[in-house]
């Protein structure tokens, strides 16, 4: 077990070097670069060729390429043009955010979606299992973006039942330790703060959802379903045992499996939807700054969030892997 | 990373199976898709929507850029004239005919979507068939040329979709163009898996055996019967993206990276102009939103059914 940990950290140090390289050979070929958003389109030549200087962008590819992974190996990404501050400075102040956000939708999804697609596989053919698959394809096909506004506008503008911007209300004026705020007013027992951060997490929450809910709904159904035509299943029924032990020790133990693969699957498409959902509430992750970055042409970074969130997402499948093996004796990881 | 890449895998090696009766898979799923409902409902959606995005152009009763009716709107007083004779979907805020929008926005999610797709497939079975063909039958550099390949293309894997399209549009700047390349880029990777996965699959059958004992070229074996064998899960990625693509198309409009010419039609970009009008004018954005959600649900019914038509374990 411990050797394919570490084997599979290991097999991470090419794949983030290669991706690296071509992150900088292609983000530095985008037409223009931050001088002109410094400057402007009017600004003079010299000024410009000054300001690229200053940033070392005048140099050869490979130079600038190496003095990056210089700095790398101290886990350094450079200061941001746009802010001035550590890339990394920003990422963890930025991150935290996108995290929470994360972790709400992703909740949602699986305590919404194991549930729902176990009774459509029991009541199969019924109402229940018509509306979930339904829906399902529903969650898939309507675009997030629009899911957000429709939230935002019914219970935020017109409700009043939740905020429809922001992470947190300012006049709380909340301690801030961890920079996730749910978490920050629970260590300093401002539970009004705390409860207000929650607050605005549910509705980017269920939109953030969506997409994996529906698609967790269906492998659950699935997997349910071929579970429950299997022998012991129908031993365990003739047994006599009650139907809540079939469900917990036969039926979702071993249907679980390929539900696991599917949510390490859905953080990537979690962190993408995050970038739109994050832009409708205008929530402060790294979403909606990854966007001005592109416009900016802020090289570092755009290097290092999008190494970053790589990496997250690289580790979170490895998570998902181990996790496998966890949940299966069987499965013996290779 | 390495389950995503399993699953598209197992996927691709589905595609090796053939049923009991000896009769061709396709000739099989074909059967099973007839009697499916889901598959002839998306079908149904797909053909409507293939027609009135290719005849539906040149029927339109107005010009989808003519500012006619612009007297009639009023953005202060939210006065949005609604459905009447003249105009059956009645003017949209720029005082447009907003049923000629939504028929020429129709052949422009069909352009986005195909287009997108033939990006991602073109580059993808490229390089997915360069890699399972030297993999299968290179030698040592085919090896090395086929890790070198599938590492390439697990490190765009590893990149969330949605980042990688933004990256590729701040790239090549703000165009229909764009959001084409940026969807379909982000389809290379799965598609080369899947089609490399298929192939390597096939190449154990028992024909690519016997084409070898009767001598055939290597490149020929491939050519004209490993690749044909193994496009079964590249037809069902196809169908599924399509779909897929007039989603993320509208997802990338929404964040400024579609048409730099906003006056042109087009659903994701209908819908996003829309979002300001929300409350005063609900429609403007329904009209484009459920055009989108059906069409994308008409491809996914048919994807899905023709998955399940191939794949033997989910049959049932």
């Amino acid at each position: 077990m411990l050797r394919f940990i570490v084997r599979r950290l290991l097999q991470l140090v090419p794949t983030m070097f290669g991706l690296s390289l071509l992150l900088f050979v292609w983000l530095h070929r985008l037409p223009g670069g931050p001088e002109t958003s410094i400057l402007g389109e009017r600004a003079t030549e010299e000024r410009r060729a000054q300001i690229r200087e200053s940033l070392g962008l005048d140099q050869p590819l490979y130079v600038q390429y190496g003095r990056f992974m210089r700095k790398l190996i101290q886990f350094d990404f450079g200061d941001s043009i746009q802010t001035g501050r550590s890339v990394t400075t920003e990422f963890l102040q930025r991150f935290p955010a996108t995290v929470e956000l994360t972790v709400v939708g992703l909740t949602i999804a699986i305590g919404l979606g194991i549930p729902l697609g176990y009774l459509a596989a029991r009541r199969r053919g019924g109402f229940l299992d018509s509306a979930a698959v339904g829906g399902s394809l529903i969650g898939i096909c309507i675009p997030i973006f629009f899911l957000a506004y429709l939230l935002k506008l019914v219970f935020a503008v017109q409700l009043h039942w939740f905020p429809s911007s922001g992470r947190q209300d300012e006049l709380l004026d909340a301690t801030r330790v961890t920079g996730f705020f749910v978490l920050d007013g629970i260590l300093t027992q401002e539970w009004d703060a705390s409860w207000d951060a929650l607050m605005h997490l549910i509705l980017p929450g269920i939109a953030l959802a969506s997409v994996p809910l529906a698609i967790i709904v269906r492998i659950t159904r699935a997997s349910v379903l071929e579970v429950l035509s299997e022998d012991y299943v129908r031993t365990a029924e003739a047994k006599g045992l009650t139907e809540q032990t079939v469900r917990s020790r036969h039926v979702l133990r071993n249907a679980l499996l390929p539900v696991a693969t599917t949510v390490g699957l859905a953080v990537g498409g979690l962190l993408s939807g995050a970038v739109l959902t994050e832009t409708v509430f205008a929530f402060g992750g790294i979403g909606s700054f990854l966007k001005d970055a592109i416009e900016f042409r802020d090289y570092p970074v755009l290097m290092g969030f999008i190494m970053m969130i790589a990496l997250v997402y690289v580790l979170v499948n490895l998570a998902v892997d181990v996790s496998y093996s966890l949940i299966d004796p069987r499965v013996r990881v290779r | 990373m390495s389950k995503k890449t399993d699953k598209i895998d197992a996927l691709a090696a589905l595609s090796a199976q053939r049923s009991e009766t000896g009769e061709t898979l396709w000739k099989a799923a074909f059967k099973r898709l007839r009697g499916n409902p889901m598959a002839i409902t998306g079908a149904i959606i797909i053909a409507i929507f293939l027609v009135v995005a290719v005849i539906g152009p040149f029927l339109v009763p107005y010009s989808p850029t003519a500012t006619t009716w612009l007297g009639e709107v009023s953005e202060s007083q939210a006065l949005f004239p609604g459905p009447r004779a003249e105009n059956w979907l009645g003017i949209d805020h720029q005082g447009r005919d907003e049923f000629s929008r939504m028929i020429v926005g129709a052949q422009q999610s069909l352009l986005v979507g195909v287009v997108a797709t033939l990006f991602g497939l073109v580059f993808g079975a490229l390089l997915g068939g360069i890699a399972g063909a030297s993999a299968g039958l290179g030698g040592r550099i085919g090896v090395w040329i086929d890790s070198i390949i599938m590492r390439l293309m697990d490190m765009m894997l590893s990149i969330p979709g949605l980042l990688l399209a933004i990256s590729i549009a701040a790239m090549i700047g703000q165009s229909v163009a764009t959001v084409m390349i940026a969807v379909g880029t982000v389809q290379i990777p799965i598609f080369a898996r899947l089609l490399r996965g298929s192939m390597i699959a096939q190449a154990q059958a028992d024909y690519v055996l016997a084409s070898t004992s009767l001598g055939i070229r290597k490149p020929r074996i491939v050519l004209s019967h490993i690749v044909p064998n193994s496009l079964a899960p590249v037809i069902v990625q196809v169908t599924l993206l399509l779909g897929i693509a007039i989603i993320e198309a509208a997802g990338l409009s929404y964040l400024g990276l579609g048409n730099a010419d906003t006056t042109f039609p087009e659903w994701g970009v209908m819908l996003t102009d829309a979002q300001r009008y929300l409350s005063s004018a609900p429609r403007f954005a329904v009209f484009p939103a459920v055009a989108i959600i059906i069409t994308a649900l008409g491809f996914t019914l048919l994807g899905e059914a023709l998955r399940e038509a191939l794949d033997p374990k989910l049959r049932r």
